[in-house]
């Protein structure tokens, strides 16, 4: 699952009509209750379970089960592979959306880009996991390395093909943010391309960089059915266990626990996300 | 019987969930079931483990979408009998005692014994510590996550008498599967019938019924059951309590519990489980003996596993088994 990027648009003045006008919050309703039933009513049901115990009553101490060294090794396992495929996707992918967003803007190379990049970044699941198998599994048309099971590594080269468009989907607007101005200027006073890179060009993208970093990170972090299909009979990562957690029919399912695991989970994304609304404030000071 | 029909019948539909087509001949149980009484079934996410069984007996509780009848591993059964009604089916005394709750909440339906299934390119294997030979790479495959899929635990349990150990701790088939592991051996991939089709995992650990040459459908395929490891599971058969389509489940139980040569018990037979009124069934002739020759033969003392066995066993695949494979 891929986290779609949005833009924000402006508010279109409104147009003073005759007729009684309806008040301006009324066209937000659709979206709140939107967002009212299938984020905060899940969400709120999470963090309430997650405080229970099987049978309905209060239990806190299940929450405890965070600090549990096994718990622990799950979510170790999810900021290791989140780790390595966001950065790794991140600087690959802002090569290349520089690489394309430097040719022609109308040009045929940049809407294949742009498309290709918007089907990928929503490819994954059970069917990248096959293709991956079909090419690269023991009997693959390719070839077949032991280390492809490995996890981060192994695992991380699938995620790399939807991260990295991911990137290019999200950094190219930044990319196209910076004016041909500021670099004419700063080689009209003698900077060369690293001091132009340093002083001007990276600390502009660097907001940008580091958002979108943090978006594939937390898109790498709610992925499941990539991994669940390549390597099924373990679990690396938190939603796996929470598959377990919910699925397991040898004795060790607990909903609560499955709670207090994605509630974790939830944690994490509230940071990140955070963080992410920050930086991306920071940069569109400049990318107006 | 008569009235159960006609109640059944007025009732139209019934609801089965986690029945692979594939799985135990139930694409032909079904169908035959709705031919025979002119029943719709409707069948809900039929590669459903047994606890999302019992899930969605309680998120749809009251809808007329809940199940009526549940098809569960034994773990699963013995601690949600709150969940189901008692029923007894008239071929009731065929079940052997131990395979069923006193009072009629759950009874084993069908089982088998764990195999290694495999590839003939491998040439024939007579004991699990060949499996550790480097011809073996990436090779070898439980049926899922231990910690979370029956047949997966029972496959490491039986690695686990082979390997000498008991019933009792897991403990040496979870060294066996870290050893696979070191020698680059384990397969992570989960062995399905389209990854044994694909080639992908050549060696399965998994129940016979899903492991016989018949059922596999690739040619070539061979199936193995250590002498020493002969672990025997039976899944059971329950009734929701509050089944919006009651007299339809009990027809549904009494039509897989009959032994009539078109019945449930010599349908799942034909699919290569062993019916849990085989030995009844064997005495008074009613078997399907054509079909009942061609599972693989079986030499030593079955073991079944005890609840607290199963539990043990599962609690430490919960502390150990990432640690073994990660």
């Amino acid at each position: 699952m891929a986290v779609v990027a949005t833009t924000e648009t402006g508010a279109r003045p409104a147009r003073a009509g005759r007729r009684p006008s309806v008040p301006g919050w009324v066209g937000t309703v659709p979206f709140f209750a939107y967002v009212a039933v299938f984020l905060l009513l899940p969400a709120g049901v999470v963090i309430v379970d997650a405080l229970k115990n099987s049978s309905g009553g209060w239990q806190f101490s299940t929450i405890t089960d965070l600090g549990n060294p096994l718990v622990r090794g799950y979510f170790i396992g999810s900021i290791k592979l989140c780790v390595i495929t966001s950065v790794s996707g991140a600087v690959f992918g802002a090569i290349l959306a520089y690489a394309v967003a430097s040719g022609n803007p109308d040009g045929a190379v940049r809407r294949m880009y742009i498309a290709g990049s918007g089907v990928l970044a929503q490819s994954g699941g059970i069917t990248l996991a096959f293709a991956f198998q079909a090419l690269l599994g023991p009997v693959g048309l390719l070839f077949h390395a032991g280390w492809f099971y490995d996890f981060p590594w192994g695992i991380s080269l699938i995620y790399a093909y939807f991260q990295i468009p991911l990137m290019v989907l999200v950094f190219m607007p930044a990319i196209d943010g910076l004016k041909v101005q500021w670099r004419e200027a700063s080689e009209n006073l003698g900077a060369s391309a690293w001091q132009y890179w340093r002083h001007v060009g990276g600390p502009l993208l660097a907001p940008a960089f580091l958002g979108s970093t943090l978006l594939l990170f937390a898109n790498g972090l709610s992925a499941f059915a990539t991994i669940e299909a390549w390597e099924s009979q373990i679990a690396y990562t938190v939603p796996q266990q929470i598959s377990v957690s919910l699925n397991s029919e040898v004795g060790l399912a607990n909903i609560n626990v499955a709670d207090v695991l994605a509630l974790g989970m939830m944690i994490m994304v509230v940071i990140l996300m955070t963080g992410y609304a920050l930086l991306q404030r920071r940069a569109s000071r400049w990318l107006r | 019987m008569a009235k159960l029909v006609a109640a059944a019948k007025k009732e139209g539909t019934l609801n089965v969930i986690a029945l692979p087509p594939t799985w135990a001949n139930y694409g032909a149980i079904i169908k035959d079931f709705t031919a025979k009484y002119g029943i719709k079934v409707n069948s809900a996410n039929p590669d459903g483990t047994s606890q999302q069984e019992v899930n969605a007996i309680k998120q749809e509780n009251g809808t007329a979408a809940a199940p009526d009848v549940v098809d569960v591993g034994q773990a699963v059964a013995l601690v949600n009998t709150n969940l189901f009604a008692p029923y007894e089916v008239s071929t009731w005394s065929s079940i052997p005692a131990s395979q069923k709750q006193a009072n009629g909440l759950w009874y084993e339906d069908y089982g088998g014994y764990m195999a290694v299934g495999y590839s003939s390119k491998f040439g024939t294997i007579t004991s699990l510590s060949q499996l550790l030979s480097p011809k073996f790479k990436n090779a070898v495959a439980l049926n899922g996550n231990p910690t979370s899929a029956n047949a997966a635990l029972n496959g490491v349990m039986m690695a686990n008498l082979a390997e000498g150990g008991t019933a009792a701790s897991i403990a040496k088939g979870v060294a066996f599967f870290h050893s696979l592991k070191e020698a680059g051996n384990f397969s992570p991939v989960s062995a399905t019938g389209a990854s044994i089709k694909a080639g992908t995992t050549p060696v399965v650990f998994n129940w016979d019924y899903l492991n016989l040459p018949s059922y596999v459908g690739v040619p070539n395929w061979k199936v193995f059951v250590p002498s020493n490891a002969v672990l025997g599971g039976y899944y059971a058969q329950a009734i929701n309590k509050n089944a919006p389509h009651p007299a339809a489940a009990r027809l549904w139980e009494e039509f897989l519990y009959s032994q009539a040569a078109t019945g449930g018990q010599n349908l799942w037979l034909q699919g290569g489980a062993r019916p849990v009124e085989e030995a009844a069934m064997t005495s008074n002739s009613t078997i399907d003996s054509a079909a009942a020759a061609k599972l693989p033969p079986v030499s030593g003392t079955p073991v079944f596993l005890t609840q607290a066995q199963n539990t043990a066993a599962a609690t430490y695949l919960a502390a150990n088994w990432a640690k073994a494979i990660g």
